[in-house]
């Protein structure tokens, strides 16, 4: 290891790569430089043992039979509600609701919300949303004839908070904010955003897609009434994500889906709603992703989400000074706090060029808008290339990265 | 060679630093605009056809390597050419970049450049952005 990272690291980054099987795939013979981490992150073995175990031994439908795997899967399920409760210390359990994933979660949000909401009022998010907390809304404000606002964002990449306090007006219904961008790996500061809004009795709605698997969250201590989040980007398996919402909201949303599950009686003329998490689960839930995620939650706690955070930092560092020597890369997004995402463009390729060539050399990242185009827009780019990190990584994988990097200069910068 | 280099050639790397017949046309008589949502590739194609013949072309428009090389070297092959031998040209290099036809050992000049793209079926997501420009000719032509 590159005795500069190794110095401070204090966590067997060899060890816990050995329980991610797949980062034994080599591509074209070569080691595999996973920095997709930011679109999906790896499992570990604990992980799949887990669905396949689910499968194998306990699968069964939950809150329905009477019998003796019904009763397994079940507690298996809600034991994984609970784990998921202590990771985001929420006050009960009755306050997660398994989603799909945070694309649902904030579906749901909005056209739950949405039917709360009058002609006039005014939704507020920012420019850096990721198009699934951004298109959602704009359907809905055109739909109901609301107001979509944005918070503007700097030069570095930050979200402009004098500007946020100017657009919070007496119409504005809901604030809904990334914790961490996808695109800039800026972290926003949400104790500030929350504060600020619950001045004015506005709720606020935090996608934590990208922080989770990188920032301890105490949904208390920050006051957030929803925080939603992925399973599938902190190391759990995809089609299972997690809806935290402040019981007295959630008991104030309409029910999103109807049908089994979310009820308590039906009649011909009408239907009593299951009380929470249950009003927002109807149909038969990914039951095997919720007990998958449970662990892959626990798998995070056992190494330490400060210590994984720590590291990745040194990563981030550690990328961020080699590439900058590079003739031509610029940085997009240089916040002051940010997570392990190095999104960077090189003014005489265009992204998916580099991709391409960082594959061949092993070396797996993602080229293009990163599903936030009014970003691209503000930094005048038609994309970026972005590198994420995850517990995984190590210094010399960046090296694999950057060597690939000067590869693409000779080809084209010069 | 390895197949990296293989793939970015420098006829290829060349038509990207300095496309051909990039720009406008006074009066165009066809034109017709592609994307490729996947790489963000946009190519704005212009067209002016006169006795079924393809007597100019321009195109503009942002795009990775492979897809404004590919657009450079498309307007250079089609120029002059008859509307049903542009429309077999796009045939004959949707089969070049998948594979479907061998490179033959000295093709004629002005095709030449056609076949640099056979480095492209080792790269199977990179075909949409070799093929644009012939899908946005295509396009063009449709109309009459």
């Amino acid at each position: 290891m590159n005795p500069e990272v190794a110095a401070t690291v204090d966590l067997d980054v060899h060890s816990i790569r050995a329980d991610f099987p797949i980062l034994n795939v080599q591509p074209y013979g070569q080691h595999l430089a996973y920095f997709d981490n930011a679109a999906t992150t790896q499992k570990p073995q604990v992980v799949i043992d887990t669905l396949t175990q689910f499968y194998e031994q306990f699968n069964s439908n939950v809150h329905r039979g009477v019998h003796y795997l019904s009763q397994h899967a079940t507690e298996a399920y809600e034991k994984s509600r609970e784990i998921v409760r202590r990771f985001l210390n929420a006050r009960s359990t009755a306050e997660i609701v398994f989603v799909r994933g945070t694309t649902e979660a904030l579906n749901l949000l909005a056209t739950t919300f949405g039917k709360l909401l009058q002609p006039g009022d005014e939704i507020l998010i920012s420019m850096m949303e990721h198009h699934s907390n951004l298109v959602p809304w704009q359907i809905l404000a055109k739909e109901k004839e609301l107001k979509l606002k944005y918070i503007p964002i700097t030069e570095t990449g930050e979200l402009d908070l004098d500007a946020f306090e100017r657009l919070l007006s007496d119409r504005t219904r809901v604030v809904s904010i990334v914790h961490a961008s996808n695109s800039l790996g800026t972290v926003n500061p949400i104790e500030k955003i929350i504060e600020l809004a619950h001045q004015n009795d506005i709720p606020v709605i935090i996608d934590g897609a990208q922080a989770v698997a990188h920032i301890a969250v105490d949904v208390q201590s920050l006051d957030a009434d929803f925080y939603v989040f992925s399973g599938h980007k902190i190391y759990g398996p995809t089609g299972i994500g997690v809806l935290y919402g402040k019981e007295l909201w959630l008991d104030r949303l309409p029910p999103y889906q109807a049908g089994g599950d979310m009820i308590k009686r039906v009649t011909l003329e009408e239907t009593t709603y299951n009380v929470l998490p249950y009003k927002f689960e109807a149909g038969t839930p990914n039951i095997a992703g919720a007990v998958g995620l449970g662990v892959a939650l626990e798998y995070v706690q056992n190494i330490g989400l400060s210590k994984i955070a720590r590291y990745e930092t040194q990563l981030l560092e550690y990328a961020t000074r080699a590439v900058e020597e590079i003739p031509g890369l610029r940085i997009i997004g240089t916040a002051n706090q940010k997570i392990g995402v190095l999104s960077f463009v090189m003014d005489y390729t265009h992204p998916h060029d580099i991709g391409t060539i960082l594959d061949q050399a092993g070396v797996a990242i993602r080229a293009g808008h990163h599903c936030t185009q009014p970003v691209m827009d503000f930094f005048g780019v038609e994309g970026t290339a972005r590198a994420s990190f995850a517990v995984y990584n190590t210094p010399e994988e960046i090296d694999q990265m950057v060597k690939a990097l000067w590869q693409v200069y000779q080809l084209f910068g010069q | 060679m390895e197949p990296i280099r293989d793939l970015y050639q420098q006829v290829l790397l060349e038509h990207y630093k300095h496309p051909h017949n990039y720009g406008h046309l006074e009066h165009p008589t066809h034109q017709a605009d592609g994307d490729n949502p996947l790489c963000g590739d946009h190519i704005h194609l212009e067209l002016q056809v006169e006795n079924d013949t393809i007597v100019d072309v321009k195109f503009s428009g942002m795009g990775c390597a492979i897809s404004k090389a590919s657009a450079s070297i498309m307007t250079q092959a089609i120029k002059g050419k008859p509307v049903e031998e542009a429309k077999q040209l796009a045939d004959l290099f949707y089969q070049i970049v998948k594979g479907e036809t061998d490179v033959p050992e000295a093709p004629s000049s002005d095709l030449e450049e056609l076949f640099i793209f056979s480095g492209v079926r080792d790269f199977p997501t990179r075909v949409k952005c070799a093929t644009l420009a012939w899908h946005t000719l295509e396009d063009a032509l449709k109309q009459s």
